[in-house]
């Protein structure tokens, strides 16, 4: 079985895990729901940690896809989850397009410099707008799925069902991105960014294209957050929700697409866990673990699972 | 007019706490290349300790006046302790590895100290107004300001020329820029470097501690306020340019006058104003307003 097969099963049978999961254990969903949209997000910071650049400033695509979709109910009564997602991501993915010829040009800390102020000035923005409701945000219209009603305690299932399916494609797409020629030069950037220019490829485009898709992703993965959560506020293009985002790709690494849902359900599960136990010492416990992650598991979590010499 | 005037002054007073911890950022980087995420949380560190033991200085009755140095000592202690604690302990592993590595390395140490803080001092807030008011205050051209805030301007200029004195006048200090320059030859040397990252690490955590706790006395003291200094630290360091010196006292200046004259004239876009000329310099100039040419190595 080649590597794509293996990541397909794997897919296939997580999706199955969680669906089952799901239905089984209500009270599991809210938390999952987010952890997957969340995961999209480190999905696509995975795919720039593949090329060698890290972004400080994913909560900008994050919040817009969450503020577009939340002002596209608020403001024009839109409330089919599948348009809200859809418009989260490619408004995301525009922007992104815009940004992105200013951003391939960057590398390293100037790259997660530069992304970082970005985010802070769309935080910036929001914390003024009084339409958008400052600080406080606003509550997202509650969404519907082909007509039905899919929050409240009924329909809850169905959008953490859509939220795994939706994830699972996600994962899919990128795989399969992965496999092809412009995918495969991840790697090769990262290795060595000269060599990829000697062979014919040009550095900047590959990494504009791979940003926008990076991009479109936090934007999904936003708006994904703004109908379960069903509030959206400033917070979410502040640093550190990029930074969050930085931690649990780190921290899961980037062997699989699996590994970033998987990070991102893990620190979901700490998250809720440690806020009631401990407010005061959980992020003492993640820093520490990401020390930990750095200095003994350079490749992440995911790394244990990974079978020995090849690594998907 | 006098609004001119107020902008500038008030421009002055916030760039004067920003560029003693940008300078401490910007040592750093300039010596080890580790942008360090982390130097928010040792400004808090500072302001904490600062709040703690000049509230029992002050609580003990004794003069007041002296409490100027407690603050000031508080920092040193703080930059005592964390500096040689990170960097002999966590940071020296560390050596050879990415810039970025580097950059989520320190970021880990700033989530573990956000909550080491909250643990040694607890989450309800910390006040030391007495320094603040104590001074009186001074009227200026109509505008009536605390002297304290022009103490902060001055212990501001005290320390870039200090540093520029200690960089440039003294042998550590002339040893220092050659480690900068180059690292390898200066081991070949005989220069003890990791001698110089301990104590550039160590310097550089004391002023950041320094920025906290003089600011300590003008503001009240929570979880949570390093977070944004260590943006605007960052924004002062990108738009002067990492590791220079005159760098990092224009980008202060420069992020204390935008922000004051948003503030004035502006209010709406006060926050966004510093990220977005620190945006606009990262584009025009990636390297910063002061960089210089890097010498290419073979």
């Amino acid at each position: 079985m080649n590597a794509r097969d293996r990541t397909l099963v794997t897919l296939v049978a997580a999706l199955v895990a969680l669906l089952a999961l799901g239905a089984l254990l209500p009270p599991w969903q809210f938390l999952a729901t987010v952890a997957l949209a969340k995961g999209c997000a480190v999905l696509g910071l995975m795919l720039l940690l593949r090329t060698g650049l890290v972004s400080f400033g994913q909560g900008l695509y994050f919040c817009l896809g969450a503020y577009s979709a939340g002002s596209l109910g608020q403001f024009f009564g839109v409330t089919d989850a599948l348009v809200l997602l859809t418009v989260g991501s490619l408004v995301a993915a525009v922007v992104a397009v815009v940004l992105g010829f200013l951003l391939a040009n960057y590398r390293s800390i100037f790259f997660a410099m530069l992304s970082l102020a970005l985010s802070m000035i769309l935080y910036g923005l929001l914390v003024k707008s009084e339409a958008l409701g400052s600080t406080d945000g606003f509550n997202v219209t509650p969404p519907t799925l082909a007509g039905s009603a899919i929050s409240g305690h009924d329909g809850r299932f169905s959008l953490y069902a859509l939220a795994c399916v939706v994830a699972f494609a996600a994962a899919l797409s990128l795989d399969r991105y992965f496999h092809t020629p412009l995918g495969r030069l991840a790697a090769a950037i990262r290795d060595n960014e000269l060599r990829v220019e000697y062979m014919g490829a040009s550095v900047r485009q590959a990494i504009h294209v791979k940003y926008v898709i990076a991009c479109s992703l936090a934007g999904l993965g936003g708006a994904l957050t703004g109908l379960t959560v069903g509030h959206i506020d400033p917070e979410m293009a502040y640093w550190t929700t990029s930074g969050e985002f930085v931690f649990v790709a780190i921290l899961a690494g980037t062997g699989s697409v699996a590994a970033p849902f998987l990070g991102s359900v893990l620190f979901e599960i700490v998250r809720s866990v440690a806020y009631q136990h401990s407010p005061n010492t959980w992020q003492l416990a993640l820093g520490t673990a990401m020390l930990l992650v750095i200095m003994f598991l350079p490749n992440g979590l995911w790394s244990m699972f990974a079978t020995r010499g090849k690594a998907a | 007019m006098r609004e001119l005037l107020a902008v500038v002054i008030d421009g002055a007073i916030y760039a004067s706490w920003l560029f003693v911890v940008a300078i401490g950022l910007t040592l750093i980087y300039g010596v080890m290349k580790i942008l360090n995420m982390a130097h928010g949380s040792l400004y808090a560190l500072g302001a904490y300790a600062a709040a703690s033991l000049g509230g029992a200085w002050l609580a003990g009755g004794h003069s007041p006046y002296a409490s100027y140095a407690i603050l000031v000592l508080a920092a040193l202690i703080v930059g005592l302790i964390a500096g040689p604690l990170l960097e002999r302990g966590l940071l020296r592993f560390m050596y050879g590895k990415d810039e970025i590595v580097l950059l989520l390395v320190t970021y880990a140490v700033f989530l573990i100290l956000e909550d080491v803080i909250k643990l040694i001092w607890g989450v309800d807030p910390y006040f030391i107004a007495q320094p603040y008011g104590m001074l009186g205050n001074l009227d200026f051209a109509g505008l009536t300001y605390p002297v304290y805030s022009f103490v902060l301007i001055a212990v501001a200029i005290f320390t870039g020329i200090g540093v520029a004195w200690v960089l440039q006048r003294t042998r550590p200090g002339k040893l220092l820029l050659v480690v900068i320059h180059d690292r390898e030859v200066s081991l070949a040397m005989g220069i003890n470097v990791s001698l110089f990252y301990l104590a550039t690490f160590t310097a550089g955590a004391m002023l950041a501690a320094i920025g906290g706790a003089l600011t300590a006395p003008t503001v009240s003291v929570v979880p949570g306020m390093g977070v944004e200094v260590i943006v605007l630290a960052f924004a002062v360091v990108v738009i002067g340019g990492l590791g220079s010196l005159p760098g990092a006292a224009l980008g202060a200046l420069i992020v204390g006058l935008v922000r004051s004259a948003a503030v004035h004239y502006l209010p709406q876009v006060e926050l966004f104003s510093i990220y977005l000329v620190m945006a606009l310099v990262l584009v025009v100039r990636p390297k910063g307003l002061f960089a210089g040419f890097e010498a290419r190595k073979i």
